[in-house]
């Protein structure tokens, strides 16, 4: 933050002072609305009823754990996201919160959501997200993003811990519908942000963030999303099968993996110049798709959850 | 240039300040529910109360020990009103 003396003689470049908005920001609230979708279906899927307000507070410290990530990764990321257009407009890029003050949040944040976490419901669940912080922020942020095209592959587990988190709080251990929640993120996530990658090239070729893209080529990577859909769908469909599942929860996995490996052929039978041609339209709705394609299949998993009493939902 | 009593970096601080606020305040009621959750349903109440319990022990050392305690319990409660065994708060 800026004190006041600056504030009061500033030019237009100067930073301004934080509002509170901003700092929520650095929190990247999208990402957290994902985290708390995902940890509330790893809850309420799970075989054993936390109270409300123990349930309540383990979706909180979730997503606040989530949101301490992502306050680490700005400050850590914060010269990159100023090259790329998408993020310079982010909190720190932009003047209005510094560095260190970001670094101080992540931290904090951090610390006070795994033990809040592991105090409302159980220390394996607390555990789990300090790892997950610490992939996110280290494994990822620091260590993969810049030296590897597999970053988005390996740091996507990173997001996928959400739903295991949920369960593990409920349940005290992790168990194979724990692990293909974890592992259907896992393996949706390459395939949905090389989408992004494949019309947003010159964001990170700019940063010099080497994205499969960059390093291997455009045409290596429209295989890539073809193999990661192909490898995602026995995945999803592997869940649906389990304790999770049920009759609803299959047809919906059938119904989106056919749909998405249709996406992912599309893309990988075209070339640049046809993509560049329209503006990559195939390649943006494959991406939205993605999107889709997640929140259905929790919501899915959900409804079972939700109709099982009347009868109605699992197996 | 007018002296004005707030200024736009005035509001934007009260908001942040009121903003904090709100943050401990829920953080504070939220703490309090999870505390009287907790405690109505016994949870972290166990190896507070300085006596051993069978429950708290392996299941060969339970047994014996749990006899063991039953007889320590009556006496204490006959002779000397000990704190009973079982269901001591710290």
């Amino acid at each position: 933050m800026s004190d006041i003396g600056t504030f009061e003689g500033s030019t237009p470049a100067a930073p301004r002072d934080a509002g509170f908005g901003d700092y929520v920001q650095l929190l990247k609230p999208r990402v957290m609305s994902l985290v708390v979708f995902t940890a509330l279906v790893g809850i309420l899927v799970a075989p054993a009823q936390l109270h409300p307000v123990e349930a309540f507070a383990a979706i909180l410290f979730i997503a606040l754990g989530g949101g301490a990530s992502g306050a680490l990764n700005m400050w850590w990321d914060s010269d990159i996201d100023a090259v790329m257009g998408r993020t310079k407009g982010r909190p720190i890029p932009s003047g209005r919160v510094e560095r260190g003050e970001a670094l101080a949040l992540g931290l904090a944040l951090s610390g006070i959501s795994v033990v809040m976490l592991a105090l409302a419901t159980n220390i394996a669940a607390g555990a789990l997200l300090a790892f997950t912080i610490f992939f996110y922020a280290v494994v990822y942020s620091i260590w993969l993003k810049r030296s590897t095209p597999q970053n988005i592959v390996i740091g996507g587990a990173a997001g996928a811990f959400p739903p295991m988190i949920g369960w593990v709080a409920a349940t005290g251990h992790v168990s194979l519908e724990a692990v293909l929640m974890f592992a259907l993120i896992f393996m949706w996530t390459p395939p949905h942000f090389w989408a992004l990658a494949l019309f947003m090239k010159e964001d990170y070729h700019k940063a010099g963030v080497p994205m499969l893209t960059v390093t291997h080529g455009r045409k290596a990577t429209r295989a890539h999303i073809l193999i990661y859909t192909l490898l995602l769908a026995p995945v999803a469909i592997g869940a649906a099968l389990t304790s999770i599942g049920g009759p609803l929860t299959l047809a919906v996995a059938v119904a989106l993996n056919a749909w998405f490996i249709l996406g992912a052929f599309r893309i990988r039978a075209r070339s640049e110049d046809q993509a560049q041609a329209d503006s990559y339209a195939v390649e943006k709705a494959f991406f939205r798709f993605s999107l889709l394609y997640l929140a259905l299949h929790f919501t899915a998993f959900l409804a079972e959850a939700v109709l099982r009493p009347y009868g109605l939902g699992g197996w | 240039m007018a002296i004005r009593v707030t200024h736009e970096l005035h509001n934007r601080r009260f908001g942040r300040n009121l903003g904090l606020a709100l943050v401990l305040g829920g953080f504070v009621v939220l703490v309090f529910a999870l505390t009287v959750v907790k405690i109505d349903r016994g949870d972290q109440m166990q190896g507070y109360d300085h006596t051993i319990r069978p429950e708290m022990l392996p299941a060969d050392d339970a047994a014996g020990q749990g006899a063991a305690g039953q007889g320590a319990e009556g006496q204490g409660a006959e002779g000397q009103g000990a704190a009973p065994a079982t269901g001591g708060t710290p």
